[in-house]
């Protein structure tokens, strides 16, 4: 792969509304495989938060350790970024948005640092359901040491090594519906056409959005044998149908078949609207996505797009009820009681 | 016999079953002595448990001042049948034995140096009660009525106690005046006079109040503007966190909306706990954690990722006996290594070891000034004795023209005025601190990616092995300013020729001071340091340079204050040595004199250092 970008872009390259380009949302170049999924995932990334379209610095990206949280390098390059310690993410999203409400969070992790190691810490930022936008990067295996298999590598899955998996695989989608997210999805690195809708809807839920995004690693894990190869993955994807996001600000008018179609209203006004290619499907019934994602995968089928949709659920800002103003813009004088005040806990201490 | 006679100089002893509401009963107590000016040291010494087991309540009264626990039984008041025997053994030679009458005294209490008080409580209790629940309750007000006639108490103290702590629920105030009045009308009925200990009041000595330390850290935190807390529950860190909740709920409600200025956010673990409170600081708010030594152990990693980004953060240590789970509610100062080189690689962590509540607020405070200023983790050293023990201290005191030190933050103007490219990791100013941003600044300047990953001045990944060595090498220097900024250490001389000082910190200190005075006593100078911050100040090595022997006086087996003043100084190792108790409960004075006796005893020779470590000539 080549490690210089030429930063000559065409001189009417489009803007977005806010007067952004693309190029704007780019990061660095990425030292990843040639070929790995997360470099598509970092590309959809960048066109999802060009299209919203976000301010690029109101942006806050984090991720763990592995491959994949050394991708928020790559995307992103004038907003902030923290690579915290493996499987600790969530925590450090937690604190960074109790201080600052008003800036849109979106954390990366892998299937190691969000299934094993950071397992604790996922589930519980679910319970929480903070405002951040969580994207799994899942390949099924450790790429950074190597190829090892993953607690997502699904059980009798070969990677390079030839050696079927023992044990049980871990569905972190289902985990996710059960522990009460408001937002749950799975992609695959391949499908950019799914991939960048999933994330605009995302990024603009309040609360946490889940998604888990099937990113094969092209150097360990993309052999015949393997669940999680592109070929596989291609063979065995069944979407839970196609649909369009349309952010509030944009008017889009379109007219789909009375009955296909399922249109969900987001908090801050804008619409999912789902092109039904499964039928019966109601994604904002928790109980019908867990009863799908079981019977797809008994059918040895992969379902992908939005699985379960709350548009009604609540972040942690609003469950704690704090301060509309962010907590890192509050003045010495909101914080501070000052000496009249301790003077009378003193008093409850004679 | 001779009865043990003494005026406000005495230790009394509550035996008590947990989770029978002794706790109250026996504050009221020690209340109400201090509210009649005489110092008083109360004392919990209570088991990891909810309910049925065993709880002291350990009361110093010292009129000359002396806050220590003093050790030693003058009086034990009896109501756990469990440890009955037990506690009648361990009063004193001369002492007074308190008990509940209404079982007999079991045939193996046999003493005769002993004044024995048989006081029917189940039964006084039984006739003049009726509700079960308050029984229990009432009993034990019974016995501080019998206490307060036999100590000469003011009667007046303890009514107006009770009716101000029940001057919502007028009735439980009647029937616990009564039960007041049941406990001393029997006393005056059959043990008028078999005291020889009294509580005599004193003129105030200036203002003060009688306080725990974790809620003291509690207020620092909410006056310093501390907005966001990640915690896991742990004894006894605890109240820390509750505490703080409590007095935000009081004071950081907007007042238009009724929605809260700060965040309380009970993590899965300590792990989540402080990366909660890490994620915070980086983002501009002040965050926090509070833990004890098994949560430190977990904490380890985050904090050298704290280190080594360069990220404020506030964690209070309240140290409890290890190692491992050790003794949950007992006290130690066993954490300092730990705290001081927490996580692997090079890291070393700022510390500071409040001794009294007041210290405590003040030093909460000045933690996040200095983590803001430092960009790094302040540790806040205190332990059980100092957090969850009232403590007599001077009143907390704000200066309302004090401001926040934020220190080096770029907004969006500073960033347009700069002329050269920012760094996150440049250090412009030569004190080796470098200046940082918080997300969501500038539209266009000043983004960049915080990592635990070696990095550039630009915070860019780098495995140059030069450029590394750069950045540790400049933590390093930063380490040297830290030392500029810390409260320098409290050196008392008090004999210019004394060949001998002692160094101590936190709670050692009163029983530090008051076995000093004892040994002065005696003829022997023995000069003090009182230690407040990690890095050292040169004040330390003046202090140990001018002395001849040095005895590092702290509670932890290892010696781990010796062990870090001789790691961080260039002193011989054998003139430092080790006072040390380790047992769990608070050091007292005579422990400390005694150990110094015996190495007093011998000459300071090399391996001496710590007979505890098996450092034996």
């Amino acid at each position: 792969m080549t490690f210089v970008r030429p930063s000559f872009r065409h001189p009417s390259q489009p803007t977005n509304a806010l007067g952004y380009t693309r190029k704007d949302y780019e990061g660095a170049i990425s030292t990843l495989c040639a070929g790995c999924g997360h470099d598509s995932i970092s590309n959809a990334i960048i066109q999802a938060c060009f299209e919203i379209p976000l301010e690029p610095h109101k942006v806050v990206k984090m991720s763990g350790i592995g491959c994949s949280s050394k991708t928020p390098a790559y995307y992103l390059g004038r907003s902030h970024g923290f690579n915290s310690v493996h499987g600790r993410m969530p925590s450090i999203a937690t604190g960074a948005n109790m201080a600052n409400r008003d800036l849109v969070y979106l954390g990366v992790s892998g299937d190691g640092d969000t299934a094993s190691i950071g397992m604790g810490q996922f589930i519980h930022v679910l319970r929480r359901d903070l405002n951040l936008t969580y994207v799994v990067m899942n390949n099924g295996c450790y790429g950074l040491t190597k190829g090892q298999d993953s607690a997502t590598a699904d059980r009798g899955s070969k990677s390079k090594k030839g050696i079927p998996n023992p044990f049980e695989s871990i569905d972190l989608c289902e985990m996710a519906i059960q522990l009460g997210a408001g937002f749950v999805a799975r992609g695959f690195s391949g499908d950019k056409q799914q991939l960048v809708p999933l994330l605009k809807a995302a990024l603009l839920h309040q609360g946490i959005a889940l998604i888990d995004v099937i990113s094969p690693c092209v150097t360990f894990n993309n052999t015949s044998g393997s669940t999680k190869s592109y070929q596989y993955v291609r063979d065995h994807i069944e979407a839970t149908g196609t649909f369009d996001f349309i952010p509030l600000r944009q008017e889009i008018v379109v007219e789909y078949d009375e009955g296909a179609t399922q249109a969900v209203t987001m908090h801050d006004g804008s619409v999912i609207t789902l092109h039904k290619s499964v039928s019966g499907i109601d994604v904002t019934s928790r109980r019908h996505a867990l009863d799908l994602l079981e019977a797809e995968r008994e059918q040895g089928r992969l379902l992908t797009g939005i699985l379960f949709l709350d548009p009604e659920s609540e972040d942690t800002h609003a469950i704690l009820k704090t301060s509309l103003t962010p907590l890192n813009q509050l003045s010495r004088e909101d914080l501070c009681p000052g000496a009249a005040a301790l003077d009378e806990v003193n008093g409850h201490f004679r | 016999m001779s009865r043990i006679e003494k005026i406000n100089d005495f230790v009394v002893r509550f035996a008590n079953v947990n989770g029978t509401g002794s706790a109250s009963a026996n504050n009221l107590f020690a209340m109400a002595i201090y509210r009649m000016g005489v110092p008083v040291t109360p004392k919990n010494i209570f088991p990891s448990n909810i309910q049925g087991l065993p709880t002291w309540y350990e009361v110093r009264v010292s009129g000359r001042g002396w806050l220590a626990r003093r050790g030693g039984i003058d009086l034990t008041v009896a109501v756990n049948g469990q440890t009955l025997v037990q506690d009648y053994n361990e009063v004193l030679p001369g002492g007074y034995f308190l008990y509940d009458s209404t079982k007999r005294l079991p045939d193996d209490c046999r003493r005769d140096d002993l004044t024995i008080i048989a006081i029917p409580l189940t039964q006084l209790c039984n006739d003049a009660f009726t509700d079960p629940r308050l029984r229990q309750l009432l009993k034990n007000i019974i016995y501080i009525g019998a206490l307060a006639r036999l100590l000469a108490i003011d009667h007046a103290v303890l009514t107006a106690a009770i009716s101000s702590q029940f001057a919502k629920k007028p009735q439980l105030a009647e029937s616990n005046l009564l039960a007041l009045e049941i406990g001393s009308t029997y006393v005056r009925d059959h043990f008028d006079g078999a005291c020889g200990l009294r509580v005599e009041p004193l003129p105030a000595r200036g203002e003060t109040i009688l306080m725990d330390g974790n809620s003291a850290l509690a207020l620092g935190a909410i006056y310093a503007g501390a907005t966001v807390a990640g915690w896991y529950p742990i004894t006894p860190s605890t109240t820390i966190v509750e505490a703080f909740e409590r007095y935000a709920n009081r004071y950081r409600i907007e007042p238009e909306t009724g929605r809260k200025r700060f965040a309380v956010i009970q993590a899965e673990d300590e792990l989540a706990a402080i990366g909660i409170a890490i994620g915070a600081s980086w983002n501009g708010a002040r965050g926090f954690t509070a833990t004890s030594g098994p949560g430190l152990s977990l904490m380890a990693e985050f904090l050298g990722l704290a280190y080594y980004a360069e990220i404020p953060v506030v964690l209070m240590d309240v140290q409890r006996a290890g190692p491992s789970t050790g003794m949950p509610t007992r006290t130690q100062q066993s954490d300092i290594l730990d705290a001081a080189y927490a996580s692997h690689g090079d890291t070393r962590h700022v510390l500071l070891f409040p001794g009294d509540p007041k210290e405590c607020f003040e030093m909460a405070v000045d933690a996040f000034d200095l983590a803001d200023r430092l960009q790094t983790p302040i540790i806040v050293m205190s332990d059980l004795d100092l957090g969850m023990n009232d403590h007599l201290s001077a009143p907390l005191v704000w200066d309302d023209n004090r401001r926040y030190d934020r220190g080096k933050v770029l907004d969006a103007a500073a960033l347009d005025a700069l002329k050269t490219q920012w760094g996150r990791y440049l250090d412009v100013d030569g004190d080796a601190i470098c200046y940082r941003t918080y997300p969501g600044t500038h539209p266009g300047k000043g983004a960049y990616f915080t990592r635990g990953t070696s990095h550039n001045e630009y915070s860019a990944y780098t495995e140059d092995n030069t450029i590394y060595r750069r950045g540790m090498e400049r933590l390093a220097r930063k380490w040297e300013t830290a030392k500029r900024l810390m409260p320098a250490a409290q050196a008392t001389i008090r004999d210019a020729a004394a060949a001998i000082g002692a160094v101590f910190y936190g709670t050692t200190t009163p029983a530090a001071a008051e076995a000093i005075d004892i040994l002065a006593a005696e003829g022997l100078a023995i000069n003090m340091l009182r230690l407040k911050a990690f890095p050292f100040g040169p004040e330390v090595a003046v202090f140990i340079d001018r002395h001849e022997r040095i005895l590092v006086i702290e509670q932890n087996r290892d010696g781990q204050m010796r062990l870090l003043l001789l790691n961080e100084g260039n002193f011989p190792p054998a003139k430092l040595q080790s006072v040390v108790n380790f047992d769990g409960l608070p050091i007292t004075a005579a422990t400390i004199v005694n150990q110094i006796r015996s190495l007093l005893s011998r000459p300071a020779t090399a391996g001496d250092g710590n007979a505890n470590r098996g450092e034996r000539p």
